[in-house]
């Protein structure tokens, strides 16, 4: 079935759906990852957006069960260069087609996907629709032009869960106390997670490290928080424009200096301006798994995973209060930064990969050792 | 950290000849080491055997030994240069083996020379078996169930512990020579006692079989920060049990999701910092289950390997240059990406493309060879095809393999319908260099992909790719080229002109008028990798059929270079030196060079050689496209061997300009009745001989001029199908072979001259002048395949009045067939009587032995003659004498071949050369024979036995050894 992505500034591709009938408006952008289709797809970063992929054949090996990063599939339209329908994988359970459809997002294949990359490259992000139902050129690009677009919008209001849960078998389990995460392990670190798009793998993780994780609201305020006595307070990954986001930052704010916190993507973000410093827009963001970064604090370089369109300016920040840790060795950018005299960091970039490479898991260690120093402290 | 500064003087070793297994990577490699550290300053001492190669240019390095790479000739350089410091990691195992010995017996220690890269313990540990299985076990990885043996006994008890099937693997050995698969107790004995006899350290490993496993590998670059990356990841469309050499293999890993993808990363990030490579590239293998994701790992290269060349070219990030300057303290985050400008070399390149590589087989050289793949390695080449999907990139790689394929089937070639289906599942269930067509007709009959796979083995993924091209071939078959949207499809699917003419019953020309009035036209795009998040700058382009093109030409004056394609017997190494050399001097006279080349392995598809690069089939077709774009001021096509020569013709016809002789003298050499004419004319002899098309003919023509005769095909390089036939019986075994009879091309029938001396000789002619760059006088007599004689420079035995007679008539002939640029003359000499045997007017496989000899870059001036420059120009205006001897000996394959005859004859079958020089003949000779792995004893009993005809001859020679103490 044809269909047509356009563009606000008027740039029109031609493709096919491969999910049937839809449509789609969003604001498109582009991932080089060459594995972790599914992993992209149910990471609640890129609700609002539309996602193609530079890697040209997409589909062959299915989704599974177990490579969820989250409950849904989040972007609005999934557009690839050659749709493989027949996956071949031993964990393979079904196929991304069905996948999609389910979720009731639109694929489409069939075009010049890098020609579209370029274009996004040298322009920037853009707003567009994708559509097998209106095939009118000029209304499509107006209908593009027409969408507010995600500039200012609190997108994390979307995707944050309406109950807390915690983790245990690799699943979520609904609760609102510590006693729902994983039983018997009284000497674990208590960490309650601030959901503004999390990723199964951040808990994951965390309780591989030792951590009971109580995932909550975001809009759970710091008072709430600070009376289930956390260890640690994690900030996670989400959608949209961090200046749009709506309670987070004062909550983050309050809980400064008096509980260690850890923030990843939106939840560096929003450190940051809890930091008082200030955000912007890249042209068309870092989204892939070969991002090199370099740690300052070893000289060691990791690679990657990313995933945003903001990022916090270097410039609007207190360097007596924050200390830069980790910057983009493309192009310089900020990718880690740490509070000198709260126990705060946090990265712009994804250490919990999925997918992507596993470079960065240190940085849990990181924030579990700064938790239990404070523990020490407070004894 | 920055370059080292207590180091000044580095030695880089090379990988001596072309084999099986270890080809011209490893001049690429090594030529792009060399560049790297002399941009850093530092002092390059080079040794290799290889004159065919650019490494071994004497621009490159600061002095450059061409001496045989063994431990004492090694020594013996270290001794006389001194250098602080050893680079063994980008010569293949070759330079690898040595550096063990050179640090073994003391030599690194006494003039104190450091190994960079990687040090002995490491090597050995990635290399020693047992050494490598423990330390994978140290790291809880998986390695199969294996023995370490250095008995046949204990390997036949390892055997049975293990269970057949078992493989064989030798230690230290490269291209998995001496391995194998045994399935028996009977085969495991045969191997075990090869391998045991081939290993530098008598060992062997007999391991638990993974038949059928996924095979993949990644190439890993380290610096000595310890940071680590990446650069790509290969799968093999051939399961476990094909050698990865021998396997179709596709870049990146298509059948992984990113948690089993990035298990592998963190496995070859573990091995390596295990291994304790310190810098630079290495490349790890995997097997996986395809049941259940169970990852085992089968071994480590810690060097650079021809994957890595394959990684380099398939990427575009510069493997072997940057291995060479971590080598020296750089790291990773310091290395800019040239691709990309801005960006640094610490980052794991990611493609937007399909890449497939295919081998390239040549077992039709070694009829008694059984064409059957296993864990030895047999292949002589490989090309790679880049395309937006695998369906694309597979057909351009079957274009591009010169077997005369117009992609996977449909060109009417294949003609496997008569097989019965237990032939045809046994033609897939034993992989062979056919198996591809097996492959086509079992998908052509409908055959179920589940079938296939159980077959095969072949994941059900790349099955299906395929299956979806039959499907399309059905499909035009059913309807024709049914408008701009289908035909356009079919591009995309990678079908070739030549196969839609096929499958429409029309002509490749037709085809290619309507695609261009449809508006069908290919684009390129660029191999940046990064997948288009940076702006490149380096010109380096595939096809393909889409929407937005990023090629554009230039106002600069341009010449198009045509490469050798694959590597093969006949067309190797020798061939891409020149198309390299033609760049280079174009680039020295400002004109743009443009590259056209689908083999991975070369200096030539290296992105900095020439000013663009297209990574393309040398078919019309595809070379037709890029000239559309390109439109350039002339063609080369007498560089890269018989590749681009075929193409000549149909090229001049299309109208595009070809520079040089032109091509209607290449006709009048090659076409044996014009060529009859052409001596007649300038009074010059050539043994009798007749064309023929039919065996009737060919029976009377040889009773005519007598036997022994000379038969062979015209149109072909490096003697294929040529015998030596004593009988009727002769000529009509050689009439009945397949494709000889009843051919377009007529078959050549020559008086074979007995005991004949063999002369070959390279001049270049800039239409007026001629200059001979060297006349070499071959050991073998005449009858031996020039390319597998070994010759002397300049002639040992010849008498001034001959030379004097050779150099007119070659004078003459190129002057009569007005040659512009480079010519080859093969003379015979009997009796002191001169008979022409061949005269080409190109680039012959001598020309770089000649230039290393001589000293005289005759691929280079010849490319400026071509330019309008005349020799005097040049400042060539007389011909340069040497005052030293040069040998050039011939390497072959047959350890890779059982059963094969090693008797050498007019088909060639050598895949290498070396060249030994002194100023002593016979030590040249000597040092030859030691460079191509024959080492000469100076002491013992000879065994001499020789039929009647030849008992004066050997008098000599056996009285000189007698004399010798023999």
């Amino acid at each position: 079935m044809k269909a047509l992505i356009a563009l606000e500034d008027g740039t029109i591709f031609e493709g096919e759906s491969f999910t049937g009938r839809g449509e789609a408006i969003g604001e498109m952008v582009f991932n080089t990852s060459m594995s972790g289709y599914q992993e992209i797809l149910t990471d609640p970063s890129y609700t609002g957006q539309i996602v193609t992929m530079t890697y040209p054949l997409i589909g062959n090996y299915g989704v599974n069960s177990d490579d969820m990063e989250s409950v849904a599939v989040h972007p609005k339209a999934f557009l690839v260069k050659e749709y493989n329908a027949v996956p071949s994988n031993f964990r393979s359970e079904e196929t991304l087609a069905h996948f999609l459809s389910r979720y009731g997002v639109l694929g489409v294949e069939g075009f010049d996907t890098r020609a579209l990359v370029r274009h996004i490259r040298t322009v920037g992000a853009l707003k567009a629709i994708v559509s097998t139902e209106d095939l009118d050129r000029d209304s499509l690009v107006a209908r593009a032009k027409a969408w507010d677009g995600l500039l200012g919008v609190d997108m994390v209001q979307q995707v944050t869960c309406d109950q807390p849960y915690g983790w245990a078998d690799n699943r979520p389990v609904p609760g609102t106390s510590f006693s729902t995460a994983q039983a018997g392990m009284s000497n674990s670190l208590k960490v309650v997670a601030l959901d503004c798009g999390i990723k199964f793998n951040q808990l994951r993780i965390m309780t591989e490290k030792g951590c009971q994780v109580q995932v909550v609201p975001a809009a759970t305020d710091a008072e709430t928080i600070l009376t289930m006595v956390p260890d640690g307070v994690f900030l996670s990954n989400g959608p949209g424009d961090p200046a749009g986001v709506q309670g987070v930052v004062e909550t983050v704010r309050a809980l400064l200096g008096k509980v260690p916190i850890f923030g990843i993507c939106l939840g560096h973000q929003i450190l940051g301006l809890a930091y008082g410093g200030s955000t912007y827009k890249l042209k068309f963001g870092h989204r892939g798994g070969n991002q090199p970064v370099k740690d300052l604090t070893t000289g060691h370089v990791e690679i990657t995973s990313q995933n945003h369109g903001f990022t916090v300016d270097l410039d609007s920040l207190d360097k007596e209060a924050i200390e830069l840790t980790h910057i983009n060795l493309n192009d310089g950018s900020l990718e880690g930064m740490r509070h000198r005299r709260f126990p705060a960091f946090s990265v712009q970039y994804h250490p919990e990969h999925a997918p992507g490479p596993h470079d960065s898991l240190y940085l849990f260690d990181r924030f579990v050792e700064m938790m239990r120093s404070e523990i020490k402290k407070r004894n | 950290m920055p370059k080292r500064t207590d180091i000044h003087k580095i030695l880089i070793i090379g990988s001596g000849p072309i084999i099986i297994s270890q080809a011209c990577e490893f001049d690429y490699s090594g030529a792009q080491a060399v560049k790297a550290l002399k941009e850093e300053g530092y002092e390059v001492v080079l040794i290799n055997s290889n004159p065919a190669t650019i490494m071994t240019d004497p621009e490159l390095a600061d002095r450059t030994y061409i001496e045989p790479i063994t431990l004492e000739m090694v020594t013996k350089v270290i001794e006389k240069e001194r250098p602080d410091a050893l680079l063994p990691t980008l010569g293949g195992q070759t330079a690898l083996n040595v550096a063990i010995k050179l640090a073994e017996s003391g030599v690194l220690d006494k003039y104190k020379v450091e190994m960079l890269a990687a040090k002995v313990d490491v090597i050995k540990k990635a290399e020693g078996r047992e050494e490598f299985r423990a330390a994978m076990q140290a790291i809880g990885l998986n390695v199969p169930e294996s023995a370490i043996v250095h008995t046949l006994e204990d390997a036949m008890a390892a055997g049975d512990a293990i269970g057949f099937p078992v493989i064989v693997r030798p230690s230290f050995t490269l291209g998995g020579t001496g391995g194998g698969v045994a399935y028996n107790r009977q085969e495991l004995e045969t191997l075990s006692l090869s391998g045991l006899d081939l290993s530098m350290t008598t060992e062997i490993m007999v391991e638990r079989s993974l038949l059928g496993w996924k095979e993949f590998e990644l190439e890993v670059m380290r610096d000595c920060k310890d940071n680590v990356v990446i650069i790509c990841s290969i799968e093999n469309m051939d399961a476990m049990g094909v050698h990865t050499g021998d396997s179709i293999t596709v870049a990146p890993a298509q059948t992984l999701t990113d948690r089993e993808y990035q298990e592998m990363r963190d496995a070859a990030i573990a091995i390596i910092r295990e291994i304790g490579v310190e810098t630079g590239g290495s490349n790890v293998q995997f097997a996986v289950n395809p049941q259940d994701g169970e990852l085992m790992i089968i071994e480590m290269n810690p060097r650079v390997s021809r994957s890595s060349a394959l990684a380099s070219k398939a990427t575009g990030f510069p493997i072997a240059k940057i291995a060479a300057k971590l080598a020296v303290g750089f790291t990773l985050d310091e290395l800019k990406n040239d691709i990309t400008r801005e960006t640094y070399a610490a980052f794991e390149p990611t493609i937007d493309y399909c890449v497939v590589k295919i081998p390239r087989f040549t077992f039709e050289k070694f009829p008694e060879a059984e064409d059957v793949l296993s864990t030895a390695m047999k292949s002589v080449g490989e090309t790679m095809a880049i395309g937006r999907t695998f369906k694309e990139a597979f057909q351009k790689a079957m274009r591009s393999l010169e077997t005369g394929r117009a992609g996977f089937g449909a060109d009417g070639k294949e003609q496997l319908d008569h097989l019965e289906l237990f032939e045809l599942e046994s033609g897939l269930r034993i992989p062979s260099s056919k198996r591809v067509c097996y492959l086509h007709e079992a998908l052509r009959r409908g055959m179920a992909v589940e079938k296939i796979f159980e077959l095969t083995q072949i994941d059900p993924w790349f099955l299906r790719n395929l299956e979806q091209i039959v499907a399309m071939e059905q499909e035009i078959r059913q309807q024709g080229i049914n408008g701009p949207d289908f035909l356009k499809k079919c591009k995309q699917y990678g079908f070739s002109d030549q196969q839609l003419a096929f499958l429409t019953g029309t002509s490749r020309e037709e085809v290619r008028a309507l695609r261009k009035q449809l508006g069908v036209l290919p684009v390129y795009k660029l191999v940046d990798t990064c997948a288009a998040e940076f702006e490149s700058y380096t010109p380096y382009y595939y096809s393909t059929y889409e929407q937005e093109n990023e090629a554009s030409r230039s106002d600069r004056k341009k010449v198009m270079i045509l490469g050798g394609g694959p590597n093969r017997i006949g067309q190797g190494i020798e061939f891409d030196y020149c198309c390299v050399h033609a760049a280079f001097a174009l680039a020295e006279i400002g004109i743009e060079s443009i590259m056209v080349n689908s083999n991975p392995e070369t200096v030539s598809t290296d992105y900095d050689t020439s000013d663009k690069l297209y990574f393309e089939p040398l078919t019309l077709e595809d070379v037709l496209n890029i000239i559309d774009l390109e439109r350039p001021d002339g063609v080369i096509v007498q560089f890269g061997g018989q590749t681009p020569l075929n193409l000549a013709v149909a090229l001049a016809e299309a109208g595009v300009p070809i520079i040089g002789t032109p091509p209607d003298s290449i006709d009048r050499a090659e076409d044996r009745k014009r060529f009859q004419q052409f001596l007649q004319k300038l009074h010059l002899r050539q043994p009798n001989n007749d064309t023929v098309y039919t065996l009737e003919e060919a029976l009377s023509v040889a009773a005519h001029i007598g036997y022994p005769v000379v038969v062979r095909p015209s149109y072909v390089l490096g003697g294929r199908d040529m015998r030596i036939v004593y009988s009727d019986r002769g000529i009509r075994e050689f009439m009945a072979k397949p494709g000889i009879a009843g051919n377009k091309h007529p078959v050549l029938i020559d008086k074979f001259l007995e005991d004949a001396i063999e002369v070959d000789v390279d001049a270049i002619c800039d239409g007026q002048k001629t200059i001979i760059g060297g006349i070499m006088e071959h050991i073998e007599e005449a009858g031996i395949h020039s390319g597998d004689s070994s010759c002397v420079l300049p002639p040992h035995t010849l008498s001034a009045r001959l030379i004097e007679e050779i150099k007119e008539a070659t004078r003459a002939m190129a002057a009569e067939l007005g040659v512009i640029g480079l010519m080859n003359v093969q003379y015979a000499v009997k009796d002191e009587d001169l008979y022409i045997l061949e005269v080409n007017p190109r680039a012959s496989r001598t020309v770089p032995f000649v230039s290393k000899a001589t000293g005289v870059p005759l691929a280079k001036l010849a490319t400026k003659v071509m330019m309008g420059m005349t020799l005097e120009q040049l400042g060539l205006t007389t011909e340069v004498t040497i005052q030293h001897w040069a040998v050039k000996e011939a390497v072959f394959p047959f350890d890779r071949f059982k059963n094969v005859d090693t008797l050498l004859g007019p088909e060639m079958k050598s895949t290498g050369e070396v060249m030994g020089v002194d100023d002593n003949l016979g030590l040249a000779l000597a040092k030859a024979q030691l460079a191509a792995g024959v080492t000469l004893p100076a002491l013992g009993t000879v065994f001499v036995s020789v039929r009647d005809g030849d008992k004066e001859g050997i008098l000599e020679a056996a009285r000189q050894l007698v004399e010798m103490n023999f």
